[in-house]
């Protein structure tokens, strides 16, 4: 048996109502997990990409990728090598910052190269985007100051170089 | 420009449909004020279900697409059972759904309901129309998609309004979705992988599945069982699949199957899949496979293969073709041993007689009586296997069951709709006195139409199959009794069917020459002992 190994798929699929439905639909009642989900439309007004982060062994992944691609909607899966590719989230925060740790918010937030979006007499907005390591590390050291609320877009990723999701054969085609 | 509703059904007519299975309301009125104008035959069913299981049954007789048509909200609702059932055995249907009034939609107006959402895990697509000017493209798109790779249902969800406006009528000549080509022809390397391990094995053994009846791939399946010289088992699906007369036919396997030709995959050593999805009816949660046994898997969908077990050589595409082409390169194996050890293992079926109805000598006499296109329905229960047992499925005959989802209450609809698909076919439905009552409706839509079918009902006063489930866990206690049922024959005479009531094995002859000797729908009604087991 493998390990339950994250892996991030980037999934094109139609532009169109219904087209998350049936995805997220897929994964719960398959009983899939999914870490995250994030989805925007693409250079193409008609097709849009999801970037979904899911655990499982290498037989999970093989019938999430089958799955997927048997829905009509979805254009195309790929798996992300980790190595090969770009990943990024962005996470809006807000802590606790009255006078005395105001100064010291910042400068931790200089230093993640993140910025200061909102400020009150009790608050400090942050926004930063980086990968879960980046966006993990910067939780945590805000921790102590008190975090009141936290948001995040799920992971998004891209493949480095020049090559193209649209450069990839659809599944079936390969071997 | 035309109004929609008469658009959908020309589109209907281009697609070939000339029959549809239907219930009208309110919300699909124009679609069926349009119908009524139209050369299209319209069989009006007894409730909405049976309108999904007659269009099954059609387009599993005709090869064609099957259509149904129901109203918004419970009319649609009424279909589920139907689409989910037609969805697991991969049937390929249009199933036309009445909507309320696009600006109406999510306020739980009257008789309304997410059919779209409702449907989305068991169909193979499905549309909630918004603009009446994409429907061209839409029923483009649905047929070619119910109908090609893996068949299935696909529903389009048709607002009131929007069945009145005017579009366009141009009709696509072609598809474009960018998401969906299915692979029909078998990858070259992967054909010749397939050939090697074949030609390495030394007990192969072919495992036809319900995939070959839906590709009508008999011929190519037969030229390659006697080309390469390897002996079939076939599932409950797959019944019919290869001729049961032939020296290379070994029998059914699975939980109900024959216990030699569950017997017959463990001693393989190669195991060639054709379209069958190792169901776990079919491979008992996979226990009949052996550990270290190689395995060829050819289906056109591949997430069916490596789904339940593992394949050495997985090989994607249309049955028909790639069989074709392994049938160019195959070579025969000397499987004389392996054939006549197989032979040596059958064994002939007796029939007992006890003071009621043996229905499997039931379906014997029955199968020794009915002619060579024979279509055979089982409903589901006990009488399903039963029948699949015991109804000898030569070529030119066909079988049919609900396999996948087990829907009781298919049998007579979907006979219904195999009837009217080849009307010059004997057409049986078998069923229980359970499954019998879950479509008795029906029994107004064969007399208004004289369906000239023939039912066979199994009555032991009890659903049988979980009576025994319940015996044998549980024992004795608690069984489920269906008390108080009606009489049978006096109900089908109220419809004016005719009927008779069998409750020995001596009176079985004379009743079924009756019931085939008549002409117009004919009930049998035999009378069983409720102990009386499945296998």
């Amino acid at each position: 048996m493998s390990v339950n190994n994250r892996h991030v798929l980037s999934v094109l699929v139609e532009n169109q109502a219904g087209v998350l439905s049936r995805v997220s639909g897929l994964f719960s009642r398959r009983g899939y997990n999914i870490d995250s989900l994030s989805v925007g439309v693409t250079e193409d007004p008609a097709i849009s990409r999801m970037t979904i982060v899911v655990k499982g062994d290498r037989y999970i992944l093989e019938q999430i990728k089958k799955q997927l691609n048997k829905l009509i909607d979805v254009i195309k899966v790929i798996d992300l090598d980790k190595d090969k590719s770009v990943f990024r989230e962005l996470m809006l925060i807000k802590v606790n910052a009255r006078e005395n740790s105001r100064a010291s918010i910042i400068e931790i937030v200089d230093i993640f190269r993140a910025s200061v979006v909102d400020v009150s007499n009790e608050t400090l907005t942050v926004e930063m985007t980086g990968d879960e390591d980046k966006i993990e590390a910067f939780i945590s050291l805000m921790k102590p100051y008190g975090i009141r609320e936290i948001v995040r877009t799920g992971l998004t990723a891209l493949e480095r170089g020049s090559k193209e999701i649209k450069s990839y054969k659809k599944y079936g085609e390969e071997d | 420009m035309l109004k929609a509703a008469e658009a959908i059904v020309r589109f209907l007519v281009e697609e070939g449909v000339d029959t549809v299975f239907g219930y009208p309301g309110g919300y699909i009125v124009h679609v069926y004020e349009a119908l009524r104008k139209s050369d299209i035959r319209h069989i009006l069913v007894r409730q909405e279900s049976a309108a999904a299981h007659s269009a099954n049954g059609y387009a599993r007789v005709s090869g064609k697409t099957g259509v149904c048509i129901a109203t918004s909200g419970p009319g649609a609702t009424n279909l589920i059972t139907g689409i989910a059932t037609a969805y697991m055995d991969s049937i390929p249907l249009v199933v036309l759904t009445g909507q309320v009034p696009s600006s109406m939609i999510g306020r739980d107006v009257f008789q309304e309901a997410d059919i779209t959402g409702a449907t989305e895990s068991f169909t193979k697509h499905n549309y909630l129309v918004k603009d009446a000017s994409q429907l061209p493209r839409i029923f483009r798109e649905a047929f070619h998609i119910a109908s090609t790779g893996r068949p299935g249902p696909v529903l389009i969800d048709l607002p009131h309004d929007i069945q009145a406006e005017d579009i366009p009528c141009n009709y696509p000549e072609t598809v474009q979705i960018t998401g969906y080509k299915p692979t029909v022809k078998g990858h070259a390397g992967q054909i010749k992988r397939a050939l090697k391990a074949i030609a390495e094995s030394e007990r192969p053994l072919i495992l036809a599945g319900g995939g070959v009846n839906l590709s009508r791939a008999h011929a190519e399946l037969l030229t390659f069982s006697e080309k390469s010289g390897i002996p079939v088992v076939h599932t409950l699906m797959g019944k019919g699949a290869f001729p049961s007369n032939h020296a290379h036919y070994v029998g059914m396997i699975g939980t109900h199957g024959f216990s030699y030709a569950n017997e017959a995959v463990r001693m393989a050593d190669l195991m060639v899949f054709i379209g069958a999805r190792i169901a776990d009816r079919t491979a008992g949660g996979t226990q009949i496979l052996p550990e270290n046994m190689s395995i060829v898997h050819i289906d056109v969908d591949p997430a069916e293969i490596g789904k339940i077990v593992g394949t050495q050589v997985p090989l994607v595409g249309d049955l028909g073709q790639i069989l074709k082409k392994m049938n160019e390169k195959i070579k025969r194996k000397d499987t004389s041993a392996w054939l006549e050890t197989l032979g040596t293992m059958k064994t002939e079926e007796t029939y007992k007689t006890g003071s009621l109805v043996n229905p499997k000598k039931a379906i014997r006499v029955l199968s020794g009586k009915l002619n060579d296109t024979a279509i055979m329905v089982a409903d589901v229960g006990q009488n399903q296997f039963w029948t699949a047992r015991h109804f000898d499925d030569l070529p030119g005959r066909k079988f049919m069951t609900s396999g996948g989802m087990g829907t009781m209450g298919y049998g007579i609809p979907a006979a219904v709709g195999a009837k009217i698909a080849a009307p010059e076919r004997q057409v049986v439905a078998v069923t229980g006195d359970g499954g019998f009552q879950m479509s008795i409706f029906e029994l107004g839509t064969i007399a208004a139409n004289n369906i000239d079918l023939k039912m066979v009902l199994f009555n032991n006063s009890h659903l049988g199959m979980v009576r025994e489930i319940q015996k044998r866990v549980f024992g004795q206690t608690g069984h489920i009794a269906l008390e108080k049922n009606p009489n049978f024959v006096m109900l089908a005479s109220a419809y004016g069917i005719k009927g008779v009531r069998v409750t020995s094995d001596d009176e079985l002859e004379a009743a079924f020459d009756q019931a085939l000797g008549h002409k117009g729908p004919f009930l049998v009604e035999c009378v069983v002992d409720p102990d009386e087991s499945t296998l």
